[in-house]
């Protein structure tokens, strides 16, 4: 069924739309395994859309959404077996559980099982303290460990997301828009933990922050309402005379 | 040993709530049994019956409060739920009172020989069966949970809508049962007992019984509700209360756990049911109404919500309340109480009774 | 004594008909007197004679003998021979009618006579001679000057099927120029045909034929009688009419499903926009909407005891006047709980529902504690009770006016939403708050106007349900769980969808009820929203978006 492909993602001719709105046009996405790939694009560009795709929140119209070397088509499953598969995702908005502690927060995200019944009868408990404390380690909260997540500033919730998808410890990681509401200082570590993690994962950030997408220092993909205006290295992209005239206006 | 470990389980209200359970279910037996009525410590039977209603309510509240509290699931049909496990033991009763009826049918109940029923519908089978009846009592509403929710919870209908259609059903239902040719006795429901498991039901030993078979039903269910809700079981619960998506992409079918959650709860408010029912002596459609539903939403929003203690509290105040205000000249005034509370309630104490108490207690201690 | 009356000319149904012909027959008795003929009088005056023996052959004579006569005294005569208000005097040879006032006249004469004189013996009836007098009047009748009458008396030929009666059909139909009684005789004339075996074979089957083309129920009953002894093509005829007709009546009750489907839908459609509004644009879950409803419907009473006690005269303006009261009434108590609570509780729609839910509590105890538990009269204005027939359905205006109520109310909110201020900044306030905010749009006094325009659309619809429905503190009790249902089942956010939604609502259900009577059908209606909730969470015509799965 699936196309010969060796990448770890693979999007092609990939439509989207609401209403009659077109989202995504034939896009085009190919990412090796151990990649990094920065995706920039205007507002309504379709990069949130993009991820949806990925993640199984929002079924295309048309065209192939393929993970793991052509094997899986990730269009045929839902949200909880794609992650299941090893995709994390970071959403736009930070999003984490904050009536619960940091560890909790990682708790959850832990690979383990993930049924009803073992979640009540105590398999998912024993999970060692030690990898927790790790995770949180990384993404600079070991000291927060027991503090509930909605006590978070806004950046440190983006962190403990990041550390929830590392907790998970997916093939691909999604992170969309780390840095929105950071400091500079603070996206600069952010920058740092994303190469960091790249080490062993491979990730696709959305980012607006030009300054931001130069740090990670990858490839970077240019998405103009719903389709792939060009991509290659951040100055040939910034070079790009469409990429400037889409940026700046005519 | 396994009680010690499940008692570590509970945290401080919890087990200033278990020790207040314990003190009610030796002192009430002894104030009605063994002190003599014109004593003024003697509590007559009358307020026992009343004690061992409140306290399925507060059955019901808990297993309002597991999904509510601790999932987000607002469910306005946890009456129909209760109401099922209400009917379940009222059948039971009725075929026990077997030959005494007024028509003194052998086995149709007197309102189905009324009716002109000629045998026994195949939905009363093997309710003279007591052990068959709890069967049911945990059966129906398990299974129109699982039904409903699975339905539901796969095609993900949350927040308000799920409110709305949990009341629907509990309104389908009410009007189902009001029908005569539904066999559930029609508008007048089920009643006139005669005896449980041989013992009158009007007995004073028999209604001591159901009172303490009440209070230790709640203390199990509060402990393992408590032991839900701490487990990693629980933690999902509250994160998909939280944060649903981010719950499901990090892999888990949140439509289990709302499923699994919402199916221990009805089963929950079923039992509270099937013990309301011998102790009030009736069971009638109206158990159906939708504002009893939402009546013990508002138990648990008082109590405070996703703290079980509280939502047994909250059951037990209001009604308290409500009998201090309907057996009297204030009768008129208590949906205006009652509706004040909910406003009250959610705009000026979120948290609840318990909540504000906790608050209150929290700012004491930083100041000393 | 009614009942007689109604049965002297074979009906049996409506109040008002019996009242205008009370009246016709007082006005024929005056033409009659004015325009006897003195041959006619000579047979009419022969014909009362014969009333004097009080025997049964005598009585029956006089009957035909009256009929013969055609003279319009002897609808009277019958009419109260029918209705037991005939009387003789032995002594004095006189027949005495007396009328409905209770007035008593000399039947030759046409004097008052003071009072009954001793002697005066009611003349006796039998089955067989109440038949033949029913059949008399109704031939005599159809002589009449009113063309409502003459309609009468040519249904009664058609129940009493008195083949004496064809000749004064046939004359009547030569010059008859009145449409409905035109058909009303043809029917009659075939059914005196169908009816008598002597009458010629072809005639009696086009009669049948006649008869299964109109296709109501008596002449159903006709055909199903006449079969029972028919033979050959007779028969033949008779079963293809039976089924012409079982046809036509099954059209014509669908199209009266079909009515009392628009006519829920258009009483679930007005109780639910206010929700549309409130629920639908705002996402605020309003559980006293149907409080205010039922409030609109109490200011609809306090107006008419008003004016019962004050202006009796204009009680046709009852609803009128209570319009734009009730919605400002409603439509303020629905910005102080907007003010007062509910903008407290923006973003936490679980919470809004309970204190909503604790609102509407309140407020029916409010009201039951100022008007009582029980239900309250609300009286129908003249254009709004009655009903008229439409090819062959009865449709009341009562329910008529408040579908065409219904509509105007939708469509007025339309054009509100669409074309004025208020509705461009509610839109701008429910899709974007804070840049409608940066904009200079006060966003709290948009909110609190949107809610006031729901609760004030919910207080109309009050005004109009008091009209159908019993006006008691529960009222609102029963529109809520419909009218919730009919906004999400139509998708929210969405008042064309709420039209289709409670069109469709109010069509099935009626359609259903027929089959599993109207409980059940309820919960059948109930179940079929729930699982298609399921299938489509947004409603039927879901906006896709993430505004909406905010
Ligand atoms: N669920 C949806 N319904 C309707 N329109 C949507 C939906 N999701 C995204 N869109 C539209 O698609 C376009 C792309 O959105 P998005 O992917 O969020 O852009 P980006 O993340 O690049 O800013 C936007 O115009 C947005 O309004
Ligand atoms: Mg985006």
């Amino acid at each position: 069924m699936e196309k010969r492909t060796n990448a770890l993602l693979y999007l092609d001719g990939v439509n989207v739309s609401f209403d009659g709105f077109k989202a995504l046009r034939s896009l085009t996405l190919i990412l090796a395994a151990g990649d990094m790939r920065a995706i920039i694009g205007p507002n309504g560009a379709g990069k949130t859309t993009m991820m949806d795709v990925i993640t199984g929140k929002t079924k295309p119209d048309s065209g192939d959404v393929l993970f793991a070397d052509g094997s899986v088509d990730l269009t045929r499953h839902d949200e909880a077996e794609i992650a299941e598969l090893g995709i994390g995702r970071k959403f736009q908005k930070p999003t984490v559980f904050e009536s619960h502690t940091l560890v909790d927060n990682i708790l959850l995200a832990l690979a383990g099982r993930r049924d009803p019944f073992s979640a009540l009868f105590g398999t998912r408990a024993r999970i060692s303290p030690q990898r927790i404390r790790e995770v949180l380690d990384k993404v600079r909260l070991a000291d927060k460990a027991e503090r509930l997540a909605g006590e978070l500033s806004h950046g440190q919730k983006q962190w403990l997301e990041i550390a929830m998808l590392l907790a998970q410890n997916p093939k691909l990681l999604l992170v969309d828009e780390p840095v929105a509401g950071m400091t500079d200082a603070e996206t600069e570590t952010t920058a740092e933990l994303l190469r960091e993690i790249n080490r062993d994962h491979t990730v696709v950030v959305v980012e607006h922050d030009m300054h931001f997408v130069r740090a990670l220092d990858c490839r970077v993909t240019c998405l103009h309402e719903g389709s792939v205006l060009a991509e290659g290295t951040i100055d040939a992209v910034a070079a790009n005379e469409r990429v400037v005239e889409v940026y700046l206006g005519r | 040993m396994i009680l010690a470990r499940l008692l570590e389980m509970a945290d401080y209200r919890g087990r200033i709530f278990l020790a207040l359970l314990a003190a009610l279910a030796v002192l009430v037996p002894i104030a009605n049994l063994l002190v003599p009525p014109d004593s003024f410590l003697h509590i007559g039977t009358g307020t026992v019956v009343l004690l061992g209603k409140y306290l399925t309510y507060a059955i019901l509240a808990l297993a309002l409060d597991l999904v509510w509290g601790y999932c987000g699931i607002l469910s306005l049909g946890h009456g129909a739920f209760f109401a099922l496990g209400g009917y379940a033991m009222g059948m039971y009763l009725m075929r026990q009172i077997g030959p005494r009826g007024v028509y003194g049918h052998p086995i149709l109940p007197d309102f189905m020989v009324f009716l002109n029923f000629t045998e026994l519908p195949v939905t009363w089978w093997g309710f003279d069966n007591f052990l068959y009846a709890m069967l049911m009592v945990v059966l129906a509403p398990g299974l129109l949970a699982f039904v409903f929710g699975w339905l539901a919870f796969r095609s993900r209908v949350t927040g308000v809508y799920l409110s709305i259609i949990t009341q629907a059903l509990t309104f389908a239902l009410l009007l189902a049962f009001f029908r005569n040719d539904m066999g559930f006795g029609g508008n007048n429901g089920l009643t006139d007992f005669k005896d449980i498991l041989g013992f009158n039901v009007q007995a004073q030993s028999t209604r001591v019984v159901l009172f303490l078979a009440t209070l230790l039903t709640l203390a199990a269910a509060y402990i393992f509700a408590r032991f839900m809700v701490t487990s990693s079981f629980g933690k999902v619960l509250i994160a998909i209360r939280d944060a649903e998506s981010r719950v499901r992409f990090l892999g888990y079918r949140v439509e289990h756990y709302k499923l699994a959650v919402f199916v221990v709860s009805a089963v929950l408010a079923g039992i509270a049911g099937a013990l309301y029912v011998p102790q009030v002596g009736i069971i009638n459609p109206s158990e159906f109404s939708p504002t009893n539903s939402i009546e013990a939403v508002v138990w648990v929003a008082i109590g405070g919500r996703g703290t079980l203690v509280g939502a047994a509290l909250g059951a037990f105040v209001v009604n308290v309340l409500k009998s201090f205000f309907t057996t009297g000249s204030l009768a008129a005034y208590w949906l205006f109480v009652l509706g004040g509370l909910f406003v009250l309630v959610t705009i000026a104490l979120p948290k609840g009774i318990l909540g504000a108490l906790e608050k209150l207690a929290a700012k004491r201690g930083t100041r000393s | 004594m009614q009942r007689s009356m109604a049965a002297s000319v074979g009906m049996h149904q409506s109040l008002m008909k019996k009242a205008s012909m009370a009246g016709f027959l007082a006005m024929l008795v005056l033409f009659a007197a004015l325009l006897s003929i003195p041959a006619r009088a000579q047979s009419y005056d022969a014909a009362i004679d014969r009333f004097l023996s009080d025997s049964f052959p005598d009585t029956e004579a006089g009957i035909s003998a009256l009929q013969a006569a055609g003279d319009a005294r002897g609808v009277a005569v019958l009419d109260a021979l029918l209705d037991r208000r005939l009387f003789v005097v032995a002594a004095s040879r006189t027949v005495l009618v007396r009328d409905r006032a209770g007035q008593t006249n000399d039947a030759r004469t046409g004097q008052t006579v003071a009072e009954a004189p001793a002697g005066a013996v009611m003349v006796r009836l039998n089955n067989r001679l109440r038949g033949l007098a029913q059949a008399a009047l109704g031939a005599m009748t159809l002589l009449s000057p009113d063309p409502e009458r003459r309609r009468l008396a040519a249904e009664a030929v058609f129940r009493s099927r008195d083949a004496s009666a064809l000749p004064a059909i046939d004359k009547t139909l030569e010059t008859e120029s009145v449409p409905r009684v035109r058909a009303a005789l043809r029917e009659a004339r075939a059914a005196i045909l169908l009816a008598d075996a002597q009458a010629p074979m072809a005639e009696r089957i086009a009669a049948a034929a006649f008869i299964g083309e109109i296709g109501d129920q008596d002449g159903i009953g006709l055909l199903r009688q006449t079969l029972t002894n028919a033979q050959g093509q007779l028969r033949e005829a008779v079963e293809a009419a039976i089924k012409r007709a079982e046809f036509t009546q099954q059209l014509r009750r669908a199209g009266q499903t079909f009515w009392f489907g628009l006519s829920l839908g258009s009483v679930l459609l007005l109780a639910a926009i206010g929700l549309a509004i409130t629920f639908g644009v705002m996402g605020v879950i309003n559980m006293a909407h149907g409080e205010m409803v039922m409030i609109g419907a109490y200011v609809t009473f306090v107006v008419q005891d008003l004016i019962r006690a004050n202006a009796p005269h204009l009680f046709d303006w009852s609803l009128p006047i209570a319009l734009p009261l009730a919605f400002v009434i409603t439509g303020l108590i629905g910005i102080v709980i907007e003010r007062g609570i509910i903008r407290f509780l923006y973003g936490r729609p679980l919470e809004t529902l309970l204190a909503t839910f604790g609102v509407s509590l309140v407020l029916q105890q409010a009201v039951r504690t100022a008007f009582g538990p029980t239900n309250r009269e609300v009286g129908a204005p003249s254009y709004m009770s009655g009903s008229f027939d439409f090819i062959g359905m009865q449709i009341t205006y009562g329910r008529l006016w408040i579908l065409v109520f219904t509509f105007a109310v939708f469509f007025l909110l339309l054009a509100v939403l669409k074309a004025t201020a208020l509705g461009l900044h509610m839109r701008a306030v429910t899709q974007n708050r804070r840049m409608a905010a940066s904009m200079g749009i006060r966003t709290g006094f948009v909110d609190a106007m949107t809610f006031g325009l729901g609760s004030g659309i919910a207080g109309l619809a009050g005004v109009a349900l008091s009209q159908i429905d019993n006006v008691s503190p529960n009222l609102g009790q029963s529109y809520i769980i419909d009218s919730f249902m009919v906004v999400v089942f139509g998708g929210v956010g969405n008042l064309w969808g709420t039209l289709v939604a409670a069109f469709t609502l109010g069509i099935a259900n009626k359609v259903l009820e027929p089959f599993v009577g109207a409980v059940l059908g309820k919960i059948l209606i109930l179940v079929l929203l729930i699982l298609f909730i399921q299938k489509r969470p947004r409603g039927l015509f879901a906006l896709k978006g993430r505004a909406v799965e905010q």
